[in-house]
């Protein structure tokens, strides 16, 4: 018997804003439903309404029914008691998810009082237990620790020990590992699996990451527009999915087995739940749209096989065994010409060598006084040829943004040097430094907030033209908007009046303005929805091969990366681990913090998710303050944990330097005992036939 | 942590030291004690005034420094000197920081707690009824100074009492000197509604804004909704989670205004004839009284950099997050 069963839940705002719009499923004992969507798809409007939790002014209709129970509609009396019950709850900003003022386990021990007839101290002992159960170290005193003194991946952990403390039925995750890194994502990922063991709970996922839904559900259901448009089992999903939307979701996602090539980007943006168009919600983006399609709004139907879908041509899709790539169009791409030249022999825009950035770690409020130096960027090297684009992939807290500011700067840094262009930034004077400005532009990670919310785009992609004496600038602005694929008429408008995916394409024209020959992309796609995202890389691509830019490219998202890079080098607490081409670090990464990262990411793949062995890192992120001596990474190295007394006295004493690997061209790992294994096993096929 | 508080003690005290200089200074270059004596009838001798604002160290004719030293020596002693007729400044500071203390501590605690809790409320119902309400009255309040809201206060309850035909509320003085006893206090509690409400007023309505937007950062917070997500009720997450945090940047104000309440209260002394601190600096001002603007000041020096001492204090004391180790 089903723990949940939502039937035809919808949820209105004021102001008519159908948010979510007839959502029904079922949750198992045991199960984990993947509910996925972009943003605005209405799926964590879902789950609040399922917990009870939406703001008043919400209109909630349909049905909630938990063990038969209905739960709309219920006086708070009766829903508090299900509530951290029988169903909880984790959130994806574990830092905000706390209350800062409370210790953890003050926090934990509430929760366990609100429903046990326990005494304090039972109650934070049980809190001590539950904290140990999802593995952080030293329960007990963590417990007195607050919040703002765990890490994000502890928070989260934390946050579980909650939601299971008094053993639910049903947990509803939402986002729960969006805000991590890769590897403490894997971390958290595997807690979660041992809550579900422990609690035999079933889960309800929310999350935009199809790779995450992979290797969690059983079934999975596909949001859109606030309503579900495709529900199947997790194979069925990945390997015959039969909605248009699912099957272009799927071809979008950067994959890090993937061959590289133009990506498949879902056109226009998803509909504003105020102005829903009149049928199908998705009939505007499909390729497959006929006329029918705007008539009405196709029900969600069993398909068989437990199958249910929302498009009228999903059996044509069955039958002919359509693909996302067959749908959607694949752009093409003009290849780069710059290429043909072999690298040794273009020019070098950029080079780094020996660069350090530390940092004063200063205490006191009034007197203040230093008391230690964080090693922010602490010696790295590498150069980026004409034509070519370097990623620089790390966690948070690597050095990978300090590395950017430090080149962006054009100041001398602190030891080792910076060339760009040519010219060492440490004999630049101020005229200088303004004219090699022009060749040195970057397009930053928030497009929200990157762009002057009171300035028309065309105001905004004619300030850099302005400020270095441009003339004809209008016509330049219209080009501009032209060649990120915005229309000259936009320059008119503010940026609020834009999409996500079209505010980074502005903020890419105006870094284009000054036509530079070295760009610096901060996180460029990060804060963007997959189906746009995949535009955004594409655009990118082909401006790099149009114009003969170069990039520096930094990003977590190592998927990303693959696609885009044309080099990698690997950051670990302010030094460079693993570089090379991306063939060769992704297929045979050689640095032990490589392997673990590269095993971390989650593919979109439920049978090679099934399969793969991760090699799951311990613990977090040591203190950039305080790194470990010799070669940083041991503390968590799963080889140094392999090697022999005398192996690894070596590197405690002995801090490793990037050397070549001997039988390939391009690629050097920083370790003493490095060797090169394949992590990832490639698929070419990415559907089944 | 100790280290750190007393060095901010010992700057305390030299700005406290620098503060109250300035203000003896000030006082002691402008004004004229010598004018009460002058215009007497019969005329005084010029010698005998000499003698007398010697006598009190207000003589203009010793050069401000040596006056200011021999004020100096005093105050180090503990001893503030005379008043411009020869009373002891100490004494007068002595009973008035009292009359001040018994008006003042009930208004301001009073004016905080209605405060946060009406902002509070306020909040949780955003743009209801009530939370406009509540906003509009906070703005006419706020826009109406002190002094013609106590004067409003005195003359409406002055008509109650008439309309009455007895005094239900007093609206002038401390006490009634001729009563004892139990009558006696409950009589001073009497004295002390209206100018407490017209205090109190103007701090709820000040503390209702600023708790008022705190709160509302809070309350769409995530952690507000973990709390009611682990099966607390809405009220208890609110007050619990929601209140506490936003409690913070409001007590901090709390203790500043409750440092400078000894000598905030000038007009609503005045107004209800209250012999405190605030109408004691008119006053002196008026007479001329050198002594006892320069102890006033001095007074609220200390009163102001004790009460950013105790919010540094206190916020360490509430959050975490900024706690020294």
């Amino acid at each position: 018997m089903s723990i949940l069963e939502v039937k035809d839940l919808t949820v209105t705002f004021p102001g008519g804003i159908e948010a979510v719009r007839g959502v029904s499923y079922e949750v198992e004992r045991g199960e984990v439903l993947g509910i996925v969507g972009e943003s605005g798809s209405g799926k964590s409007v879902t789950s609040l309404a399922v917990m009870g939790l939406l703001p008043k002014n919400a209109a909630v209709s349909g049905s909630v029914k938990l063990h038969g129970q209905e739960l709309l509609g219920l006086r708070e009396e009766e829903l508090v008691k299900v509530r951290g019950k029988a169903i909880s709850m984790i959130f994806q900003d574990p830092l905000s998810a706390f209350t800062p003022v409370y210790t953890i386990g003050d926090q934990i021990a509430e929760a366990v009082r609100v429903h046990q007839k326990v005494g304090k101290d039972k109650a934070i002992k049980r809190a001590v237990e539950l904290l140990d159960l999802v593995g952080i170290p030293n329960p007990d005193l963590r417990a007195k620790a607050f919040p703002h003194e765990f890490s994000g991946g502890m928070r989260q952990r934390a946050m579980i020990a909650m939601a299971i403390a008094n053993d639910p039925d049903l947990l509803i995750c939402d986002e729960p590992t969006t805000a991590l890194d890769v590897t403490i994502q894997a971390q958290v990922l595997e807690v979660l699996k041992t809550a579900q063991q422990e609690t035999g709970a079933g889960i309800v996922m929310i999350t935009h990451d199809l790779g995450v839904i992979a290797g969690m559900a059983d079934r999975v259901l596909v949001m859109y527009a606030g309503r579900p448009v495709e529900q199947a089992p997790v194979d069925d999903i990945y390997y015959r999915p039969r909605m248009p939307y699912t099957m272009g979701l799927l071809a979008s996602v950067p994959r890090i087995d993937g061959e590289e090539g133009a990506l498949v980007p879902i056109e226009g943006n998803p509909p504003s739940p105020a102005a829903l168009p009149p049928g199908c919600p998705f009939a505007p983006r499909c390729p497959m749209k006929v006329d029918m399609c705007d008539e009405e709004e196709p029900a969600l139907v069993p398909f068989g096989g437990g199958r249910h879908v929302a498009c009228i041509r999903a059996h044509e899709i069955e039958h002919k065994g359509l693909t996302g790539a067959d749908v959607f169009p694949v752009p093409v791409i003009p290849p780069s010409e710059v290429v043909n030249v072999p690298r040794a022999e273009r020019a070098t825009v950029l080079e780094l060598d020996g660069m350090k950035r530390h940092y004063p770690l200063m205490k006191g409020a009034i007197m203040k006084r230093r008391v230690g130096t964080v090693y922010a960027v602490d010696g790295i090297s590498f150069d980026i040829a004409e034509g070519e684009t370097l990623a620089l992939v790390g966690e948070s807290g690597c050095g990978k943004t300090t590395t950017l500011q430090q080149i962006m700067q054009l100041e001398p840094p602190q030891d080792g040097r910076v060339v760009v262009l040519g010219k060492d930034s440490a004999t630049l004077d101020k005229a200088a430094r303004k004219a090699l400005r022009r060749d040195l532009q970057i397009v930053f990670q928030d497009p929200m907030a990157a762009l002057d919310p009171r300035m028309p785009i065309g105001d905004i992609i004619a300030e850099p033209l302005r400020a270095h004496g441009k003339k004809d600038v209008a016509a330049k602005v219209a080009e501009l908007l032209q060649l990120v694929g915005l229309a000259p008429e936009h320059a008119e408008r503010y940026p609020q009046q834009f999409s996500g995916g079209q505010r980074q394409r502005i903020g890419i024209a105006r870094a284009l303005a000054l036509e530079p020959k070295l760009l610096v992309l901060d996180e460029p796609v990060s804060a963007l929805d997959v189906s746009i995202q995949a535009g955004v890389i594409n655009l990118l691509e082909e401006l790099k091969n149009r114009l003969g830019l170069s990039y520096l490219f930094v990003a977590h998202d190592l998927a990303v990366v693959r696609h885009l890079a044309d080099r990698v080098a690997v950051m670990y607490l302010g030094r460079i681990a693993e570089i090379g081409t991306v063939a060769n670090v992704y297929d045979r990464p050689a640095h032990p913090y490589t392997q673990a990262l590269l095993s971390a990411i989650p593919l979109p793949d439920p049978e090679m998710e099934r399969t793969r062995k991760r090699i799951l890192l311990e613990g977090d992120l040591p203190s950039p303050a305080n790194p470990p001596s010799g070669c940083r990474f041991r503390t968590r190295c799963p080889k140094f944990a392999r090697l022999n007394e005398a192996e690894r006295q070596r590197c405690v004493d002995e801090e490793p330097s990037v050397v070549q690997q001997a039988n390939a061209v391009d690629h050097g790992a920083a370790c003493h005992y490095a060797e090169e294994i394949e992590v990832i096993t490639a698929s070419d096929n990415q559907e089944e036939e | 942590m100790g280290k750190y508080l007393l060095r901010r003690l010992a700057i305390n005290v030299i700005l406290v030291a620098i503060a109250a200089s300035l203000a003896y200074m000030l006082a002691a270059t402008t004004m004229n004690p010598r004018a009460a004596y002058e215009g007497r009838q019969p005329p005084v001798p010029e010698a005998v005034i000499d003698a007398t604002l010697d006598a009190y160290n207000l003589n203009d004719k010793t050069p401000v420094l040596e006056r200011y030293a021999t004020w100096a020596k005093g105050v180090v002693t503990g001893d503030f000197g005379k008043t411009w007729n020869g009373g002891s400044v100490n004494s007068e500071m002595g009973r008035r920081i009292m009359v001040s203390l018994r008006l003042l501590l009930i208004g301001t605690i009073l004016g905080f707690a209605l405060g946060v809790a009406l902002g509070a409320f306020s909040a949780v119902k955003q743009y209801k009824l009530s939370d406009r309400l509540i906003g509009v009255s906070s703005f006419v309040i706020m826009a109406i100074p002190v002094f013609v809201l106590a004067t409003l206060l005195a003359i409406g309850t002055y008509n109650v009492n008439r309309g009455l035909g007895f005094t239900l509320i007093e609206y002038t003085g401390e006490y009634n000197p001729r009563l004892t006893g139990w009558d006696q206090f409950l009589n001073r509690l009497n004295h002390l509604i209206l100018p407490t409400i017209s205090l109190s007023l103007g701090s709820i309505a000040f503390y209702s804004r600023i708790q008022r937007n705190m709160m509302l950062d809070v309350l769409n917070q995530d952690f507000v909704r973990t709390a009611m997500a682990k099966g607390l009720r809405r009220r208890t997450a609110l007050v619990k989670h929601a209140l506490r945090t936003a409690l913070i940047p409001s007590a901090t104000y709390f203790a500043f205004a409750f440092g400078t309440m000894f000598t905030g209260a000038t007009f609503t002394e005045k107004i209800f004839s209250w012999h405190g601190m605030g109408a004691w600096l008119v006053d002196s001002i008026n007479q001329n009284d050198v002594n006892s603007v320069a102890a006033v000041t001095f007074f609220a020096a200390v009163c102001i950099l004790v009460a950013s001492f105790l919010s540094d204090v206190l916020v360490a004391a509430l959050d975490p997050r900024v706690r020294v180790n």
